[in-house]
């Protein structure tokens, strides 16, 4: 009691110093905690790009490309899916829904997937949210487009726009499908996943752009299909897609429908359980959030060291005190413990500040990161690795105050009753 | 003179010398005892800082040689020491005799508080005690200010209230009336006699001021006693 009651005075004696020792602190804890919490909404954020999907299909090939093309909207397929098959696994009785997608058509940079109802319906994201629009409907009729959030932005279309969509990837095909007016039906809500760099059509749609290209190259002159002969068509035929997402009946059909869906003799296939290989891929490039880890462990060293050299300093000046105190009666031993202690206290302000800092910080930031960066940091109580750095923190500033304490034990063992300055 | 009391502080052949150094003391005899004021003359460079220390038993000397109040010094282990310190030696320093950051109140509580044995000794609540300590020396309506804002001459008369708390048996001064002028050094002095009269204490007070001499019991020279450094 004596001792808490002294290091109590002691501290608040020198306010200033003590106060930016504990806030240094303070800091550092905040930024290895905050770190940890970013972190983890990183990782959470990246697992649930797609959530609610068992399986992720397409045709054979490696999983993590498959999971890019047909997840993230990078790279393409090396072979299509036929409509028949996907028809096939659509109607098995395991499965509940499937979404299609067939890919490889871009507008102006941005992706161009040809889907159906299904994907409005059961596309989920970030937790099981289901796709939302900000303005407008679903693409119904074969010139229909729907925008993704970041495609709207970015191009600044709205209700009504007609559109062209190229044939290929190229920003600037030179082989534009100026012939297909396209109008923009939808606006989808901000998801933060790549769902908000995409343009959605129907499957059909996408055929339609390739009527006439069945050759692979443009249509012969006097070939050429027009709208006009499109929206004539009674039907508009859909032979091929390029992957699909499939919703089984019941979780524990997952398995059994992968390994199926991955030796079915029909065509060759691949289905990926998406939750898995996301979280191998994070595996894979997760580490530069090691390396910000590693460095805000520094950070919470150099301040540390502060508090070292801060109470160090202050010994000198302190010793004439030791020397009254040990007159007093107090011993070696309490003296050292009196400045561990205070050091001691010092660590455990300062860790309590930081986690409030990141608190307070997490509060008035998350909807800007979620705004910004479609980053979701949890709001939640510390886990047992954030526990770990803060004690680990406490723990280190009392051994840092034990090599004070250990010098003006000697000081005072030396200077006895008087201080020889 | 004080002739049939016991003794209050006994050494025979007492040496001391501080690691791989030359022996700094060295007192075939020197007793002192219950109830005595003592003048203690030391100039600077005569051992009496250490003298002070073996006395209060923050050195350490050879068993056998110290006997204070009955304790072998020597005898009693590092802790031993510092609790009978504690409890039993009042402490006066010559300046810088307060810890800045506590009030005057604290700073006269402090022995106590430290030591549990010291606080039994006190025959009421330790704030009563307190205040009365304080009022014997005129400084109660200091009692809750910084001592940072006190004259020097107020600082030793909170260091001496400090001293007396509890009634220890000795009291040790050393120089407490150097940074004093003489005014003031004489009513410090009949404070400090007036209280420990009260308290029934020993005092041994140090000084390189021989003018004081003649106040007290009995006085002795520390170069006369100390043999070695001839």
């Amino acid at each position: 009691m004596l001792l808490l009651h002294l290091a109590r005075k002691s501290l608040t004696n020198r306010l200033l110093t003590t106060s930016l020792t504990a806030l240094s602190i303070a800091f550092s804890v905040a930024l290895l905690v905050g770190v940890e919490n970013v972190r983890t909404g990183m990782r959470e954020s990246f697992s649930n790009t797609v959530s609610g999907t068992d399986l992720v299909v397409g045709s054979r090939g490696g999983t993590i490309q498959l999971m890019l093309y047909a997840v993230f909207g990078m790279g393409s397929p090396v072979a299509n899916i036929s409509h028949d098959t996907w028809k096939e696994w659509d109607e098995h009785p395991a499965v509940s829904w499937t979404i299609p997608y067939a890919l490889g058509d871009s507008h102006r940079g941005f992706r161009v997937i040809g889907t159906n109802d299904s994907f409005y319906e059961h596309y989920k994201y970030r937790g099981g949210q289901p796709i939302a629009f900000a303005e407008g409907r679903a693409a119904q009729s074969v010139f229909d487009v729907v925008l993704g959030a970041q495609v709207a932005e970015r191009l600044g279309y709205v209700l009504g726009d007609r559109i062209s969509v190229t044939h290929g990837m190229s920003a600037v095909g030179f082989m534009n499908h100026d012939e297909m007016p396209f109008e923009v039906v939808g606006v989808l809500e901000k998801t933060f996943t790549p769902v908000d760099r995409a343009i959605y059509v129907t499957l059909e749609g996408v055929t339609a752009i390739h009527m006439g290209w069945e050759s692979g190259g443009p249509p012969m002159p006097g070939d050429e299909i027009s709208a006009a002969d499109v929206l004539a068509m009674e039907e508009v035929p859909v032979s091929q897609i390029t992957s699909f997402f499939l919703g089984a009946e019941s979780r524990a059909y997952t398995l059994q429908l992968q390994r199926d869906i991955s030796t079915s003799e029909d065509e060759p296939l691949t289905a990926v359980i998406p939750g898995v290989a996301l979280s191998e891929m994070w595996r894979g490039i997760g580490y530069a959030e090691d390396g910000l880890l590693v460095i805000s462990g520094f950070v919470v060293l150099v301040g540390l060291l502060g508090m070292l050299v801060s109470i160090y300093t202050s010994l000198d000046a302190r010793r004439r005190e030791m020397a009254i105190l040990r007159a007093l009666g107090a011993g070696p031993r309490r003296i050292v413990s009196l400045l561990v202690l205070e050091a001691g206290t010092l660590s455990i302000i300062g860790a309590l500040l930081g986690v409030a800092f990141v608190y307070v910080g997490l509060a008035a930031l998350q909807p800007w990161l979620e705004g910004q960066f479609g980053l979701q940091v949890p709001i939640q109580a510390l886990d047992g690795m954030q526990l770990m750095y803060i004690g680990t923190v406490i723990a280190l500033g009392f051994v840092a105050g034990l090599v004070p304490a250990l010098k003006a034990y000697r000081t005072a063992l030396h200077d006895g009753l008087s201080v020889r300055i | 003179m004080v002739t049939d009391t016991p003794l209050c502080i006994d050494a025979r052949d007492l040496s001391f010398a501080y690691a791989k150094g030359p022996p700094v003391l060295d007192i075939p005899e020197l007793t002192i005892r219950s109830g005595e004021r003592v003048f203690l003359y030391g100039p600077s460079g005569s051992g009496k800082t250490t003298l002070l220390g073996l006395i209060a038993g923050v050195l350490n000397p050879p068993p056998g040689t110290l006997s204070v109040l009955g304790h072998d010094i020597g005898a009693l282990s590092s802790a031993a020491r510092d609790s009978f310190r504690a409890s039993h030696i009042g402490y006066v320093f010559q300046m810088f005799n307060l810890i800045p950051y506590l009030n005057v109140r604290d700073n006269i509580a402090l022995p106590v508080r430290i030591n549990s044995e010291r606080k039994k000794r006190l025959t009421g609540r330790l704030d009563e005690e307190v205040a009365s300590a304080a009022s014997h020396l005129g400084i109660e309506q200091l009692l809750d200010e910084k001592v940072t804002r006190l004259s020097v001459g107020q600082q030793q008369r909170v260091a001496a209230a400090r001293a007396i708390l509890g009634s220890p048996e000795l009291i040790i001064a050393d120089e407490p009336t150097s940074s004093l002028d003489a005014n003031r050094r004489h009513a410090f002095l009949d404070l400090l006699f007036a209280n420990v009269a009260d308290a029934g204490s020993t005092l041994l007070f140090v000084s390189h001021d021989l003018g004081l001499a003649d106040q007290f019991d009995r006085s002795l020279s520390l170069p006369e006693l100390n043999r070695a450094g001839e």
